[in-house]
């Protein structure tokens, strides 16, 4: 088999590297195209942050390099130990970290500046495979599965502690991996089945939910009485689930924004229904204070006409009047997006929104094609981390999805962000030039 | 590869291209559909500025700067934009105002304009006004400064012929001529400055920035394509010469009056005072109704501009008109005389005249030498009796026309607004009057310039110009170039000679020889000026007032009209001050002293006591301030009878119209039944 293998060049997958590549351009050119100023003498002006981007592609270039030169089993065997590192620089940091806007999820060296929770993704990824690929697991036992979720979602307390929510729900995304390798499908409907619990909860007046739920429950009552007749399991698993929506949508939730929930977390959750935050969980007007603006409301109302405003062909390069203005706050971080859909309209964001597609899509292919399952595995989680920022970040920009911190992957500007996809795709290139290999 | 078929893979590719088309669906609706985005994005974004170009300047004939601009800002609102959660008490700070107030002019705005259209807030802010707000500006959206060229007048002279400018008001603005105007613009209110609006006005331009968050302008939107650009309004060059201008004004301060100084070669007007003046710097800026209303109850009146709006009885200086059409007509020859003893007789009641001695109005330089009144009235008879007349309705009707072509009578068509006409009867005046009994000796008050004559001191001094030239003149007008250029299609018809009916030029050197004996041995012999031939004639024009329907006899207006030099005439002057006295003691000096002025570039040291009694006679009679009174009260009475008239009618009419609604009604459920 080895006399056959070519060398490592052409074993690396094009199609990931271009759409990489493409991808990061882009991201350079929006950052750009909304710090330009007509006044400007020079193109090359190092105090602007799309030349610090171009910086930091460089250096996700060499250390691509260097990963594409290391053993593809290096990565296997440090897997844990890298998770365990990561875990402690994660708890270093609740204690150690700067304090950014309430949350204290970035550590200092110096003028440097990285957020360990945008790392950590990759250990997680790798600690995920290893452990599935482990040949002891057998992923069709409870224990096991606990084991699993216990490994993605460790990272996410620990960021949770760190007060930096958005990020710690990317954790989430792992799920998705999981149950590609054999969580039961019960998984996904009750996820979903969460999340419209959720929403309703925050949509609809408590007292309108109670009915609704009610009525519900009773409607399936009906189409099942036959069962229901029959033995009394069913019975306790129906009052069980109306019994929890109740608990959840009129105790545990008022209770939660009243008591658990900071002001601004109330309002990023408020933000994403476009509704303002009812008085009773307002707590700013508890304490007497004056009523604010939401300020998700003003970031996505801003966002949304910025995107708005594009149509269908855009406005053109360079011509984007709102993000170049800077009326959209963080547009060149959270909102890059909106830099796009000002300035190349339709036309440009489906583009944009194909080309992420596809590169996930790619990434799925690459995974079933592999014949070790650490590779597998891992791939299915760069997809999915992939996916959930994709997702989420442009929804929250379209007013999909509430505003939670995080970046468009590759396009956002930040070098913690930047560097950490770009490990992660290399790592996946890396791994897939050897899939011929066993790596266990 | 025992997953390779692991039918999962598609469910999650599913998921993934699911959720991708969720968000490209949105956004093709959030991009495609709905346009408010697209609006609100040109709302938030771009600024449209409106440049106001500097509106021309005004220079006097020496190129001295009479009327330019320096810059003030208006604080503009579009109360649309103001925030709800505005910060009015800091505003307030900012502009030293109260929260009654701002809440004040905000009402003010909103009843005046739509409040998505930008309105003026408050205008003209003084300099620490502006700095504070730009300093502030990023905490009050919804308003803006507004660059704006304010008019300075440099040396506070002749504002009643360069006018003042205003913002157009709501009335105006549904008028045609100011269809391109917009609420907040300013326009000509009087003077040049409305005669030739168009020309100083220039064109607003409009242009569209971008702006950033901090509702700070950066760059031009689009690099500049939609704006237009602003065109700088035209320069005006006048033939007044300030100098002169504010010399002759201060010879006329605390005297009611006016002078104008013509040259005779062009038209061009040299000076124009109406006495008293006003400080022109009052009616611009912040306090311009406050000061114009101010200036408006004065009871010496120094927005009424005397010098082309007043019209008086010339009293004597008609003579030499009356001498040229007599002598033009042929009803008399230079060499006819007159005995008079101190009166005329032949028409009944005796006309006084001034002089009583023998043989001084022997001939026709004589007489009008010594200004008789006897002769005149006699030649004026002779004119328009004369036998090649048929009539004395065609005779009179002949020294109408003669007096017409000259310019009395109607507007000589001077570049300032609202000229007075004055007034020559006519035969058709008289028939109406007298109902056509009438003869010579009825009229004959006319012919020593008293009587229904009326004339403005514009058209005196026109009509010496005409003499000056020997029979024609030029349009009087102020403005010699327009944007530097002589033959702006504006001044043609300035540059069009006016011939006086084929008077041979004999008949005017007879009349100037006679106007040169008056300064040299006749009545205006202290308006003298050494090395200089200087031909006038005085005038002393009775006049009354009538109060509360009494006539009231006053003071006579002195009045003075000349042309110098005689050979070679460079400056013709009319002056006429009111209640004053003879025109020998009061207007003839002051017309000397100008002449000299202006002829000499100085005046000598020689004329220095009758400068100083000019300088400080006070000819002001308390009685105009008693008259203006009870003429003003006479006029609020008046208008509350005309109210009262007015209210009457309509209610009678409302009252009618009821009673055919009752009628109509009652007579329909008649027919119903």
């Amino acid at each position: 088999m080895s006399s056959l293998r070519k060398s490592l060049f052409y074993r690396l997958d094009g199609i990931v590297l271009v759409l990489y590549v493409s991808l990061v351009v882009v991201g350079i050119l929006a950052v750009f195209s909304v710090e330009h100023r007509t006044t400007d003498t020079s193109i090359i002006m190092m105090n602007k942050s799309y030349m610090k981007q171009l910086i930091w592609f460089g250096y996700s270039l060499l250390i691509g390099m260097v990963i594409l030169l290391t053993d593809s089993k290096f990565f296997s065997s440090f897997a844990f130990l890298a998770y365990t590192i990561g875990l402690a620089v994660l708890v270093i940091t609740i204690f150690a970290g700067v304090d950014v806007k309430g949350s204290r999820s970035w550590l200092g060296v110096g003028s440097f500046r990285f957020q360990p929770g945008e790392v950590a993704k990759i250990f997680t990824a790798m600690a995920l495979a290893k452990f599935l690929s482990l040949p002891e697991t057998n992923f069709k036992t409870l224990k096991h599965r606990l084991v699993g979720v216990a490994i993605a979602l460790t990272p996410a307390l620990l960021i949770i502690l760190q007060k930096e929510t958005g990020l710690a729900l990317v954790y989430f995304c792992f799920f998705l991996v999981m149950y590609r390798e054999g969580l039961p499908n019960t998984v996904l409907v009750v996820g979903f089945s969460a999340i419209a619990l959720v929403l309703t909860t925050l949509l609809l007046d408590r007292k309108v939910l109670f009915v609704v739920l009610t009525v519900l429950a009773a409607l399936v009552a009906w189409l099942m009485r036959t069962a229901l007749r029959r033995r009394w399991e069913p019975r306790i698993f129906l009052v069980g689930i109306w019994l929890f929506c109740i608990l959840f949508s009129q105790v545990a939730v008022p209770f939660a924004f009243k008591h658990v929930l900071q002001a601004h977390q109330i309002d990023r959750i408020y933000s994403i229904i476009g509704k303002e935050v009812p008085d009773e969980y307002n707590q700013r007007l508890v304490a007497g204070e004056e009523r604010k603006g939401n300020s998700s409301e003003y970031n996505v109302l801003q966002s949304k006409i910025a995107i708005g405003s594009g149509g269908f062909w855009g406005k053109g390069f360079l011509n984007g009047t709102s993000t170049k203005n800077q009326f959209v706050p963080e547009q060149n971080t959270d909102f890059i997006f909106c830099a796009i859909g000002e300035q190349f309209g339709f036309v440009g964001s489906a583009v944009l929104i194909i080309l992420y597609v596809s590169l996930m899509l790619r990434i799925i292919f690459i995974g079933e094609r592999q014949r070790s399952v650490f590779t597998r595995v891992y791939s299915y989680c760069v997809a999915s981390i992939l996916f959930f920022h994709f997702a989420v970040n442009i929804s929250m920009t379209v007013g999909l999805a509430p505003v939670i911190g995080i970046t468009l992957p590759f396009l956002s500007y930040g070098g913690s962000s930047l560097l950490s996809f770009s490990i992660l795709i290399f790592i996946l290139v890396r791994l897939d030039a050897d899939r011929q290999v066993l790596i266990r | 590869m025992s997953s390779a078929q692991n039918p999962r893979q598609y469910v999650i590719s599913f998921i993934f291209i699911g959720v991708a088309s969720i968000i490209l669906l949105r956004l093709f609706f959030l991009q495609n559909f709905e346009s408010k985005y697209k609006i609100l994005a040109n709302d938030i974004a771009i600024y449209k500025k409106v440049v106001y170009p500097p509106r021309g300047a005004i220079l006097d004939r020496k190129g001295k700067v009479m009327l330019s601009n320096t810059t003030i800002y208006d604080l503009m609102v579009t109360p649309h934009n103001v925030p709800k959660n505005f910060d009015t008490a800091q505003f307030c700070a900012v502009l030293d105002i109260d929260k009654a107030g701002y809440k004040k002019i905000l009402e003010r705005v909103l009843s005046r304009n739509i409040d998505v259209r930008q309105s003026p807030f408050m205008e003209q802010l003084s300099q620490e006004q502006t700095a504070r707000f730009q300093e502030n500006a990023y905490m009050f959206t919804g308003f803006e400064l507004v660059e704006r060229n304010i008019r300075a007048y440099e040396n506070a002279s002749a504002g009643i012929v360069l006018g003042y400018i205003g913002e157009v008001s709501p009335e105006m603005l549904k008028r045609p001529r100011y269809a391109s105007y917009r609420q907040g613009d300013y326009t000509g209110f009087s003077g040049l400055e409305l005669q030739y609006e168009e020309v100083l006005r220039g064109q607003r331009g409009v242009h569209y920035l971008e702006r950033d968050k901090f509702n700070r302008p950066r760059d031009p939107y689009r690099g500049g394509t939609l704006d237009s650009q602003e065109v700088s309004g035209k320069q005006l060059d006048l033939y007044l010469d300030a100098d002169l201008q504010a010399y002759a004004e201060k010879l006329m301060q605390n005297k009611i009056g006016s002078v104008v100084a013509i040259d005779p070669k062009t038209g061009g007007i040299l000076t124009m005072v109406s006495s008293p003046t006003y400080d022109p710097n009052l009616l611009r800026g912040r306090d311009r109704a406050k000061n114009y209303a101010m200036l408006y109850r004065l009871a010496t009146r120094p927005l009424f501009n005397r010098a082309i709006q007043a019209t008086y009885q010339p009293g004597s200086t008609i003579k030499p008109m009356t001498g040229l059409i007599a002598l033009a007509t042929g009803a008399i020859t230079p060499n006819f005389g007159l005995a008079c003893y101190g009166s005329y007789n032949y028409c009944g009641r005796p006309i006084k005249c001034e002089h009583k001695d023998a043989g001084h109005a022997a001939n026709f330089r004589l007489a009008l030498a010594h200004s008789c009144n006897s002769y005149f009235c006699h030649v004026f008879r002779l004119t328009v009796d004369y036998s090649k007349f048929e009539s004395v309705r065609a005779g009179l009707q002949v020294w109408h026309d003669y007096l017409s072509a000259i310019g009395f009578g109607r507007q000589t068509g001077v570049d300032i607004p609202f000229e007075g006409t004055g007034r020559v009867p006519d035969s058709a005046y008289y028939n109406d009057r007298y109902k056509f009994s009438w003869n010579s000796c009825t009229v004959v008050f006319v012919g020593m310039g008293q009587g229904e004559l009326s004339v403005t001191p514009l058209q005196m001094a026109n009509g010496m110009c005409m003499i000056a030239n020997k029979g024609y003149y030029y349009t009087p007008h102020f403005v010699k170039a327009i944007g530097r250029n002589e033959n702006d299609s504006l001044l043609k018809k300035y540059k069009e000679k006016h011939v006086v009916l084929n008077i041979p030029d004999t008949t005017f050197s007879i009349v100037q020889q006679a106007m040169q004996d008056v300064v040299e041995s006749g009545t205006a012999v202290g308006a003298k000026i050494e090395g200089i031939t200087v031909c006038a004639k005085t005038g002393t024009a009775e006049n009354k007032a009538i109060v509360n329907g009494e006539v009231i006899k006053m003071q006579n207006h002195s009045m003075f009209v000349a042309f110098a030099p005689r050979e070679n005439p460079r400056i013709a002057i009319a002056v006429a001050i009111e209640n004053a006295g003879f025109g020998a003691e009061w207007a003839a000096p002051i017309a000397s002293l100008l002449m000299e002025k202006y002829l000499k570039d100085s005046v000598s040291v020689k004329r220095k006591a009758v400068e100083d009694k000019m300088l400080n006679a006070h000819l002001i009679n308390k009685y105009v301030y008693t008259i203006d009174s009870v003429l003003r009260l006479h006029d609020a009475q008046v208008y509350q009878a005309r109210m009262e008239r007015k209210h009457i009618t309509d209610s009678t009419r409302d009252a009618n119209a009821e009673l055919m609604l009752q009628r109509w009604i009652n007579k329909k459920t008649k027919k119903n039944k």
